[in-house]
């Protein structure tokens, strides 16, 4: 006779209700972890859409991410004729604020070469940049669609196509210009500024800068060959792509990481307690009964089994409530939350453990109840 | 002429004591009782609070480690200034049978499942388990409330209840404790009644401390206790001894 049944069936509501309260605590849980994996991933996002092996930047920087990294445009020509490089790409990157529709929208602009690494890897709707200025890809998150109208700088642009998941390590959309656009939205000087420039001597500045030039290299070659080869040049400097993501993980999002993981582990830890406690209560709420088992008989395994199995059951209950919840409102948070199934598993055999844990603490209080107890009024 | 065999008692107690504390703290609850229980008796145990009865019973269910004596349960010695057996829930399980005060009934059982709980833990099949409960419950005459939970049940259906789960695994021995405080006259009676009718029977013994003398001639003897002394043994000669 399965005790622990016998009594969750009897008192279903109440166990409902508990298992509801801590499937949302768990769900909670859960959406950490995916937000913190959402985190990671919508950083690497941008570094790894061009799909390319070695990052160059300007000597002693960690750009284009981590730090301000600024190379003469024409770089990129020095650069692809070097052994082993299949092709090669300029790209600049900045943050950028508009207006769209009368609400702010804050984008990552990313400006690239058609027809060289840097563009989007995949355009969902609409068609690539075809001419050479006033064209604009953009995320689907910024919420525009192929044929609105966007002022970035002094220019409008108009989207004519939309890409799926890209975003900035901060979260901001990300949309795709021709380079020399970006290149005048970055570098070049409001009008009033620029006369102020020429009228102080300076002459006109020059906006053929690039943020990076991101290379392909040939099959089979290794990309520290190529990057080493950069580094001779000695106002270069060259990173492969997995040291690129390497900064971007350990440098940029490593506080937000932090961050969300101290969050999560206090998260699991207030979990911990509150399962402890209500196994607790659930076997303070029974301890007449535990005597009179223990009274007519019933051996420890008996009395453990109906305290561990009903703080499984809890737990398991809760974890799925809690699942099912944030899977069917991830899409509604504000940054992605990316939910790996390894990670639900991990959780799962962390609530199982904390349930196995918890529950000590009310088997050894069922264990030290004295059978003696039943007889007292 | 045939000679009859002596009944060999079923609870048998000598010179059993009991302490609580050591030194000035030291509170003697038993004091060299000896006791026997046959086959078939049915006896009541007296006497004020505090005199040592619910340590008497605690004793004898092997709840409570006695401080010196001997207890033998059944024809087995269990205690002989320690107990001798290893696993005493499982000595309880096979040889006593307890009846409260409340009934004590698990409240999350139906009453099948509250006298089959017993059937189930001495190693009996779920169907059979509750056949048998289904059995007890139409003798004791509350079969109409086999599915009926606690909460849902009178005082005498409870205790009813109570007595069948104590009478689940045909103990030998039936230890209650205040079996009627919490019922009215005229369900003491019957229930009374009903254990003596299960102790002639089975050939149970049933010892049952209580403070009812409404319930004092369903006995057939009556200790009484005061100060952890067996004071006195009183054998009653009320017609109804014999049922």
């Amino acid at each position: 006779m399965n005790l622990a049944y016998r009594d969750i069936r009897h008192h279903f509501g109440r166990f409902l209700l508990t298992c509801l309260g801590l499937s949302l605590l768990l769900g909670v849980v859960l959406s950490m972890i995916g937000i913190y994996r959402g985190l990671v991933a919508d950083a690497l996002t941008l570094v790894r859409s061009p799909a390319v092996d070695v990052w160059v930047v300007e000597s002693g920087t960690r750009g284009p991410f981590a730090e301000a990294s600024r190379i003469p445009g024409d770089t990129r020509e020095a650069i692809a004729r070097l052994h082993g490089v299949v092709a090669a790409g300029a790209v600049t990157y900045q943050s950028v604020e508009t207006r769209h529709r009368g609400t702010k929208l804050r984008l990552q602009v990313v400006g690239y070469e058609p027809g060289r690494p840097g563009g989007p890897d995949r355009i969902v709707a609409g068609r690539p940049i075809v001419r050479s200025h006033y064209e604009l890809i953009a995320d689907r998150r910024a919420g525009l669609v192929p044929g609105d109208r966007l002022r970035l700088g002094r220019n409008l642009f108009t989207v004519v196509g939309l890409t799926e998941n890209q975003v900035s390590s901060g979260g901001d959309p990300v949309v795709y210009i021709t380079l020399p656009d970006s290149q005048e939205l970055q570098f070049e000087l409001a009008p009033a500024a620029a006369r102020r420039e020429v009228a102080r001597g300076a002459g006109p500045a020059s906006t053929d800068t690039v943020n990076a030039v991101i290379l392909r290299v040939v099959p089979n070659m290794p990309p520290e060959r190529v990057a080493a080869a950069v580094r001779r040049w000695r106002q270069l400097a060259a990173m492969t792509q997995s040291e690129q993501e390497e900064i971007l993980t350990r440098s940029v999002v490593e506080k937000a990481r932090r961050q969300i993981g101290l969050f999560t582990t206090l998260l699991l830890t207030v979990s911990a307690v509150i399962i402890a406690l209500i196994i607790y209560t659930m076997t303070m709420d029974k301890l007449r009964e535990i005597a009179t088992l223990k009274l007519i008989g019933a051996p420890d395994r008996t009395i453990v089994g109906l305290i561990l199995q009903q703080a499984l059951a809890m737990g398991v209950i809760g974890f799925g409530f809690g699942a099912l919840l944030i899977t069917a409102v991830k899409d509604h948070f504000p940054r992605r939350v990316l939910l790996q199934p390894e990670d639900g598993l991990a959780l799962g055999m962390a609530v199982i453990l904390v349930c196995v844990l918890a529950s000590g603490l009310g088997v050894r209080l069922a264990l030290r109840v004295d059978p003696a107890a039943a007889l007292r009024g | 002429m045939e000679a009859t065999a002596p009944r060999r008692p079923l609870v048998r107690l000598e010179n059993v004591s009991k302490h609580f504390g050591e030194g000035e703290a030291r509170v003697d609850a038993l004091r060299g009782v000896g006791l026997a229980v046959h086959p078939g008796e049915v006896v009541g145990l007296l006497g004020p609070s505090g005199s040592g009865k619910t340590t008497l019973l605690n004793v004898i269910g092997c709840i409570l480690e006695p401080s010196g004596g001997r207890i033998t349960l059944d024809g087995e010695t269990v205690y002989d200034g320690r107990w001798l057996r290893a696993d005493l829930r499982r000595l309880r399980l096979e040889k006593i049978g307890f009846i409260f005060q409340f009934h004590n009934l698990l409240p999350f059982l139906d009453s099948t499942d509250n006298v089959a709980v017993v059937l189930d833990l001495a190693g009996f099949g779920a169907g059979e388990a509750r056949r048998r409960a289904v059995e007890l419950l139409e003798y004791l005459e509350v079969g109409h409330r086999r599915y009926a939970f606690p909460a849902s049940l009178s005082g005498g259906e409870a205790q009813r209840v109570a007595i069948a789960r104590a009478l689940a695994n045909r103990p030998r021995i039936i230890l209650a404790d205040e079996p009627t405080a919490a019922l009215d006259s005229a369900r003491a009676a019957v229930v009374m009644d009903l254990l003596r009718r299960l102790a002639a029977e089975q050939q149970t013994a049933i010892l049952a401390v209580t403070h009812d003398e409404k319930i004092y001639d369903r006995f057939d003897r009556i200790f009484h206790l005061r100060d952890g002394l067996l004071e006195q043994e009183q054998v009653m000669t009320h017609p109804r001894r014999k049922p």
